[in-house]
């Protein structure tokens, strides 16, 4: 179709919406957003005349390059280091895109504008589509990649694993709670105008460096969608916007949202383009660059600011805040040592750093090796059997942080650490800012004002108490983490497929219980906790014990 | 003329030979190459499964955290009492999860829900070639009919019983798209079931467009075709205002599994097909017209070979549920008192248009008739009885 006869097709089905003469439709879920019937235009113009082939269009092209890459022996070039971290990231991402189409239904009756509608449906269809596109992906690198453990057991294995419960933020976030809350500002506001940028583009580039270049024809195909639901949720702040009531609760939402995101998004894509490739030239951008570039410059100085006029609080302190612990605080570095500490409790396979990478890290973040290269030094030298335990057990100067109750990430950044009682439990934070999310943003009151649709924060939501006093063999094959010769585990620290330098569960029989940090904090008493919390904050970085004077 | 220009090496990835294809080594692992996480319906699991199944969580079986976010009532997820019906293992309580509790859950799938499989194994790469192959052909069709001039053929009463009548339909159509189907998408209790609501979503809301735009073609070919007479219609019009009612009484269901039954097995064969196949399809060529019939035919063909299709796979094991038969039949059978009075109502109320075509079609008794009895059909597909409010 023509531009013109769009544009002229869209204004037609604009006749299709109806309001209700006999019965109201029944409210599922609510909001404490209100909106005047300020009307704003659907941005999308989709006329499905036109969007159904154009999506087939977009489909023959991905899959097209699907078959040209078995053919053309695209596995002969791939680095395993890179498809490695496909198996964390390939878990995780089907799960928040199918939970984008589940979100729609939210806006429905809370945004009412019905121009708007028609382009929440579209996004409901692209959504599926981008879920199962993904899990299609996935299905081509178990067939085709040389160690297929880990993808054949993708969607047990990120339920029950706690790299993917974080990540089931980026999805549950979506669809629960105050319906504008998470359906328009931490979905489409947040996660998808800001964060979709370092997701599927920054990260199909690394995969392209790698010798993977379907994740880029995925992906980009994915992004092109994006675009239009950006646009969806544009238009539907600034219909929030134009009444006064909601710009508290749209300052609350964005802090909310934009620190989770960061927290979330950053921890992972940032441990994959950083820690994932092979690509060490000085001249490729770090994430911190791509953060600034996609993130920094594009979302929060082109989007985001332009907003302030419109009575848009923007929480310029949380931004600020997020690139000093990307640039001051080793976030990324903090989070891929952590996952590397922690490999015997995932599912894929996490190369060493070498010589090269280090020298591409001090490049890139100066001081890099003075705090993290003899950790990576030393989980070089034990990451093949031979007598010792694995690294999270043995003396490497390295403390086994707290989990964060709000993002589920561990508190890392171990000085920013703070703790709370919090209905009867005690808790800890990584930073004050998820402490607020999960003490004040998320109750049923927001200063002093009622927020009865406000969502909450729920779930066993540090992995380790279910595992808390169990032997290590124990936990992984409960999560079901054994290959198929019933010993070897899934995750390995490196990268060697001879079974004889591959770890089995009888070199985890031996190793110290599990313990849960959590637990054993709330069998302490406030004294003992004080001491805790004054000695945990001295640590770091890197997870270092303080220097005694 | 030549010049010495200075060539720098450009900054680029090298591909490295790594031999990281499958079969290159042999280890522990090495040839599983199935997900292993659920069990196929039949003997091998198909593609259509393969990137469905578990995308969508369930705390009874893998989810060993639970959900973390929830509503401001507490609950997260997908509840499964957001139906009255229920699948074998449904009133088993999740897993208990405590300080050492492990992260088990029931065995694979732990509950009966998880056995639906849609029969068109829909997932994004057969929804767009099919629905693209349907908005080019009527694309097609419709041009073609320009081309020939054939709407000069149809006669006044026609032109008019198109733009007021086959326009009205249109609302109904978007109506049950958006607030009936992709409504349900949010509340159903797998990744299966959400997946089939929202594709027959996407039928209706195109079928929805497809009359639109057709009535925009018209609108531009036929002079003096009023392309705004649907909304009179469905705004005011008596024949309308009892479709009008039932519409929306169905985006008044809180049940997600009552709202699609109701439309798919009872207004759908009452009112859909009555409507479209006994009166449209029957009217449209006595009357000079073969184009409406190929858009109309479009929608029907989306719910009789697809949309119904899985709706009897949706529910009809449920009927025969190992545990829970009798409470879903019992179920069953309290909706269709209350939804089948409610469609015969709307149906018969619609009655005055089967006279509006110079060229009639077929009486409007013996259309409900058939519709009656093809509604019978699809209840004993159902496993389910015939209401005795039928006979009114």
């Amino acid at each position: 179709m023509s531009r013109q006869s769009v544009a002229k097709a869209h204004q037609k089905i604009q006749e299709l919406a109806w309001e209700p003469l006999y019965h109201e439709p029944v409210s599922q879920y609510g909001t404490d957003y209100t909106f005047s019937k300020a009307t704003k235009k659907d941005p999308l113009k989709q006329v499905l005349r036109s969007y159904f082939p154009m999506q087939e269009e977009k489909d023959s092209r991905v899959y097209g390059a699907s078959d040209g890459a078995i053919r053309g022996n695209m596995f002969r070039q791939v680095q395993e280091r890179w498809l490695e971290w496909q198996k964390l990231f390939l878990s995780i991402i089907p799960l928040p895109e199918i939970s984008a189409a589940r979100a729609m239904p939210l806006l429905f009756h809370n945004v009412p504008n019905p121009e708007l509608h028609n382009g929440q449906a579209i996004q409901m269809i692209d959504e599926v589509r981008h879920s199962t596109i993904q899990q299609n992906l996935k299905r081509l690198y178990m067939n085709n990649y040389i160690d297929p453990a880990g993808f054949n057991s993708s969607l047990r294995n990120f339920q029950n694993d706690y790299c993917g419960t974080i990540g089931r933020q980026f999805a549950e976030g979506f669809i629960t709670g105050d319906a504008i809350t998470a359906a328009s500002i931490y979905l489409t506001i947040v996660a998808e105008t800001a964060f979709t940028n370092t997701l599927f583009v920054a990260m199909p580039a690394e995969a392209a460096a790698n010798g993977d270049y379907l994740l880029p024809t995925v992906f980009h195909s994915v992004q092109s969608d994006e675009s239009r639901h950006i646009s969806n949720g544009y238009a539907t702040l600034l219909m929030a916007l134009a009444d006064e009531g909601n710009h508290e609760l749209l300052e609350r939402d964005l802090r909310y949202a934009w620190w989770n995101n960061h927290r979330v998004v950053d921890a992972a894509i940032g441990t994959f383009i950083e820690y994932g490739t092979k690509d060490r030239r000085k001249d490729r951008e770090s994430y911190a660059e791509m953060w600034r570039r996609w993130i920094y410059d594009d979302y929060y100085r082109s989007y985001l600011v332009p907003l302030e006029k419109y009575g848009l609080v923007i929480p310029h302190d949380l931004i600020e805040e997020s690139w000093n612990q990307i640039w001051n605080k080793g976030y990324v570095h903090e989070v891929a040592q952590f996952f590397c500490t922690g490999w015997v409790a995932n599912y894929w396979r996490m190369d060493p750093m070498t010589d090269k990478d280090f020298e591409w890290f001090e490049y890139k973040y100066p001081g890099w090796y003075s705090k993290y290269g003899a950790w990576w030094e030393n989980y070089n030298r034990l990451s093949i059997p031979n007598g010792h335990n694995p690294i999270v057990f043995e003396d490497v100067d390295y403390a086994y942080p707290h989990r964060c109750w709000t993002c589920m990430v561990p508190c890392l950044v171990r000085e920013d650490m703070v703790m709370a009682d919090v209905d009867g439990q005690t808790r800890t934070y990584c930073h004050e800012a998820c402490k607020w999310t999960d003490t004040v943003a998320f109750r049923p009151t927001f200063h002093g004002r009622e927020t009865p649709s406000m969502g909450r924060l729920i779930g066993k939501r540090e992995w380790e108490t279910l595992y808390h006093g169990w032997n290590w063999a124990d936990v992984v094959s409960d999560m079901g983490y054994v290959r198929d010769d019933g010993k070897t585990m899934v995750a390995q620290p490196h990268l060697n497929l001879d079974p004889k330098k591959m770890w089995t569960l009888d070199h985890l029989r031996r190793c110290p219980p599990l313990q849960s940090p959590n637990v054993l904090l709330n069998e302490m008493s406030k004294d003992e906790q004080k001491a805790f919390h004054a000695d945990y904050t001295a640590h770091g970085p890197a997870g270092k014990a303080p220097v005694k004077a | 003329m030549t010049t010495a220009e200075q060539t720098t090496e450009r900054s680029l990835p090298k591909p490295q030979f790594t031999d990281a294809e499958a079969g290159a080594k042999v280890f522990p692992d090495s040839t599983a190459r199935n997900y292993n996480y659920f069990v196929p319906q039949k003997r091998r699991q198909t593609h259509y499964e393969d990137v469905t199944v578990e995308v969508q969580p369930d705390p009874r079986h893998y989810l060993a955290q639970g959900w973390i976010y929830g509503f401001s009532d507490g609950r997260g997820g997908y509840p499964l009492d957001w139906t009255a019906l229920k699948a074998w293992g449904s009133d088993r309580p999740e897993p208990e999860r405590f300080p050492g509790s492990g992260g088990k859950g029931y065995d694979w799938p732990a509950h009966g829900w998880h056995e639906f499989r849609d029969p068109n194994e829909e997932w994004e790469l057969t929804l767009y070639k099919y629905n693209a192959n349907v908005v080019r052909q009527l694309a097609a069709n419709v041009d073609a009919a320009r081309q020939t001039k054939a709407f000069e053929q149809w006669n006044p009463n026609w032109v008019s019983f198109v733009e007021s009548h086959v326009g009205a339909w249109m609302h109904v159509e978007h109506g049950l798209g958006l607030y009936v189907f992709s409504n349900a998408n949010r509340r159903g209790p797998t990744n299966m079931h959400n997946t089939a609501v929202a594709v027959n979503g996407m039928h209706r809301i195109r079928t929805a467009q497809d009359l639109a735009l057709y009535n925009l073609t018209l609108s531009e070919e036929i002079e003096g075709f009023d392309g705004s007479a649907h909304l009179e219609a469905w705004n005011s019009d008596p024949a309308w205002q009892g479709v009008r009612r039932v519409a929306e009484q169905l985006t008044c269901v809180d049940d997600w599994a009552e709202a699609v039954f109701a439309v798919n097995v009872v207004f759908e064969p009452l009112i859909g097909e009555l409507f479209r196949s006994h009166l449209v399809q029957q009217a449209s060529p006595r009357n000079g017209d073969y184009v409406t019939p190929t858009v109309v035919g479009a929608g029907e063909h989306d719910y009789a070979t697809r949309d119904l299709r899985y709706t009897i796979a949706m529910f009809e094991p449920l009927v025969n549920d190992k545990e829970f038969a009798d409470h879903n039949k019992t179920t069953m059978d309290q909706w269709l008192s209350v939804w089948v009075p409610r469609c015969l109502e709307a149906a018969r109320a619609m009655q005055p248009l089967w006279s509006q075509p110079d060229a009639k079609p077929p009486r409007f008794e013996d259309g409900l008739d058939r519709c009656k009895s093809r509604f019978t059909g699809i209840l004993s597909d159902l496993g389910l009885e015939t209401p005795k409010e039928l006979a009114q």
